[in-house]
């Protein structure tokens, strides 16, 4: 087996992500676009940065794994895998202790129990309702005349954060425009919003059960009042991937599998 | 002379949705002397206020002269000139009674919620249920389809109307709905088309929610969403009935809410007084 590189490519609502693995499981290539309902091009697009990134040729690259809502729209791919299959692997890899995953991502909230060797025991899933989802905190943040990327800043800087008490997305604007024209400050709003979504998410987690390790993976990996929000929620600490790997769990688990998958039909082959 | 001698007295309902304010001024012969309308922005109060001097204004009165205000809806508990406070539910019933006098059912689709009331044959409130946990299936439904698409809200229903070849929405959240529709337009699909399909989706809801209640004939349909040609149509052709829908269904909070203010102050409206 000469070199051997592997990609991982998440096709989910919101983002795209690309990971390219070695043999080594070693992260050499990442690629990150906006989706914005352009599949095809989300896909291209990320895929050519994590090559760049790793400075491959797509020649190089042996075996691609999709995975994510869009994975079926990737052409260039060997096997699809599920989303829940691929964190349930990319959180196993980074903390082998982990048992329970949350993963918040854009139109979905997913809560994994897996077992010691990273097979998936139970699952909940919310892709029905914003509520509880990154597009909850995207709408308020749209509506405070703000971006994704602010969310987190704001939130550090709250004083007294207000909660939400409206669990639809489009009635927390209501809320938010009542609080504004009380006097309540964006920030305080936001960190209320923040607070009220990880009460969502710990609630989404409790019928799987809580054993630790908790580890979170997602966009929200980077917001670290989130984190804080979540660990008091659980009373307990939450593993957050290493390296700004976090929002791009999905595409990691998707490119180690996809590594496995490749080294068990190199060893078939050699068998035969 | 005779004014002299006969002060006229004149009552007032404030009904403060979540999307619009609205208020109606009615005489001692429950006849509609003025109307204000007005969206609900920041100030909850202000908007109140606004739409009363508004029906002021249209009525060439004063505050004075109006001797008894009642306020309803979501935001009743923020007019600062109220006498009393009833709830929508009842308001919505008295004035739907009141304007098409054997109704037993009411559908009211608001900007952010959706009530079916079942009332017996006096007119009393025999059952009610409504969603306002979730936007699904309001006028926020709607609202989103305007903003994405950029139509006025009051060109969507007769839009719609034109479609061929409706697309379903498969969403029940009116945000990834937002997202459906960005999907669909992505895909070339007509305008039309996107709409019918966000129609048929409220309608469905709707629908799901009144059997809940029980859907008797006759039934009045009223609250902003009730102005929408489409959602009358699909209505009708899903229940196959018809539908009672006045031009002032959305005032019918208030008009319910000044009836009851009549009552307080004495007076007594027959089913005919009004100018409907």
């Amino acid at each position: 087996m000469s070199e051997v590189y592997v990609t991982g490519i998440d096709v989910g609502s919101t983002y795209t992500k690309c990971i390219i693995v070695d043999e080594n499981s070693q992260v050499i290539g990442r690629g990150l676009v906006k989706s914005a309902y352009r599949f095809a091009k989300a896909i291209e697009e990320s895929y050519a940065q994590s090559l760049s990134d790793a400075n491959l040729q797509r020649e190089q690259v042996c075996y691609v794994a999709a995975t994510g809502y869009g994975r079926f729209m990737v052409p260039f791919r060997d096997i699809q895998l599920t989303e829940l299959t691929c964190h349930a692997w990319a959180a196993h890899h980074l903390f082998s202790s982990t048992r329970v995953i949350l993963d918040i991502g854009g139109q979905d909230i997913k809560a994994i129990k897996i077992d010691a060797n990273g097979k998936v025991r139970a699952f909940r899933l919310n892709d029905k309702c914003a509520a509880g989802t990154g597009a909850f905190l995207e709408r308020i943040a749209r509506y405070l005349d703000k971006t994704t990327d602010d969310i987190a800043r704001m939130a550090q800087a709250a004083h007294q954060p207000v909660p939400i008490s409206s669990t639809c997305a489009v009635f927390a604007e209501s809320e938010v425009i009542n609080q504004l024209s009380t006097g309540v400050s964006a920030e305080d709003i936001m960190a209320g919003a923040i607070l009220s979504l990880a009460q969502r998410a710990v609630n989404l987690m409790r019928p799987v059960g809580l054993e630790p390790d908790h580890t979170l993976t997602g966009g929200m990996t980077k917001n670290a009042f989130m984190i804080r929000s979540l660990e008091k929620e659980l009373e307990g600490n939450l593993n957050i991937p290493p390296d700004g790997l976090g929002h791009l769990s999905g595409a990691l688990g998707a490119a180690l599998m996809g590594l496995r998958r490749l080294k068990k039909l190199h060893e078939e082959n050699e068998r035969n | 002379m005779a004014g002299m001698l006969f002060q006229e007295e004149y009552v007032a309902g404030v009904d403060v949705g979540s999307t619009q304010a609205k208020a109606v001024i009615l005489n001692e012969a429950g006849e509609i002397t003025g109307r204000g309308l007005g969206d609900v922005k920041g100030n909850v109060s202000q908007a109140a206020r606004e739409v009363f001097d508004m029906a002021l204004i249209n009525a060439s009165l004063r505050e004075d002269d109006i001797a008894y205000v009642i306020g309803t809806g979501y935001g009743r508990f923020r007019i600062a000139f109220g006498d009393a406070q009833i709830t929508e539910i009842s308001c919505h019933t008295r004035g739907a009674r009141h304007l098409f006098p054997n109704t037993r059912t009411v559908i009211d689709i608001g900007g952010q919620d959706t009530k079916a009331i079942r009332t017996g044959r006096d007119g009393n409130v025999l059952d009610f249920t409504m969603n306002d946990k979730c936007s699904a299936g309001t006028g926020r439904f709607l609202g989103a389809a305007a903003m994405v698409l950029e139509i006025p809200l009051p060109e969507l229903g007769p839009l719609a109307l034109a479609s061929q070849n409706p697309v379903k929405i498969t969403t029940t959240c009116t945000v990834f709905a937002e997202s459906e529709i960005i999907s669909y337009v992505a895909k070339g699909k007509k305008t039309e088309d996107i709409l019918m399909g966000m129609h048929e989706s409220i309608a469905q809801r709707t629908i799901s929610l009144a059997q809940r209640v029980g859907i008797e004939d006759e039934l009045t349909f009223t609250g902003g969403v009730s102005r929408n040609p489409c959602m009358v149509k699909l209505l009708e052709q899903f229940l196959g009935m018809k539908l009672n829908v006045s031009s002032e269904s959305q005032y019918i909070g208030a008009i319910g809410a000044a009836l009851f203010a009549l009552e307080r102050i004495g007076g007594h409206v027959s089913e005919k007084g009004m100018n409907a």
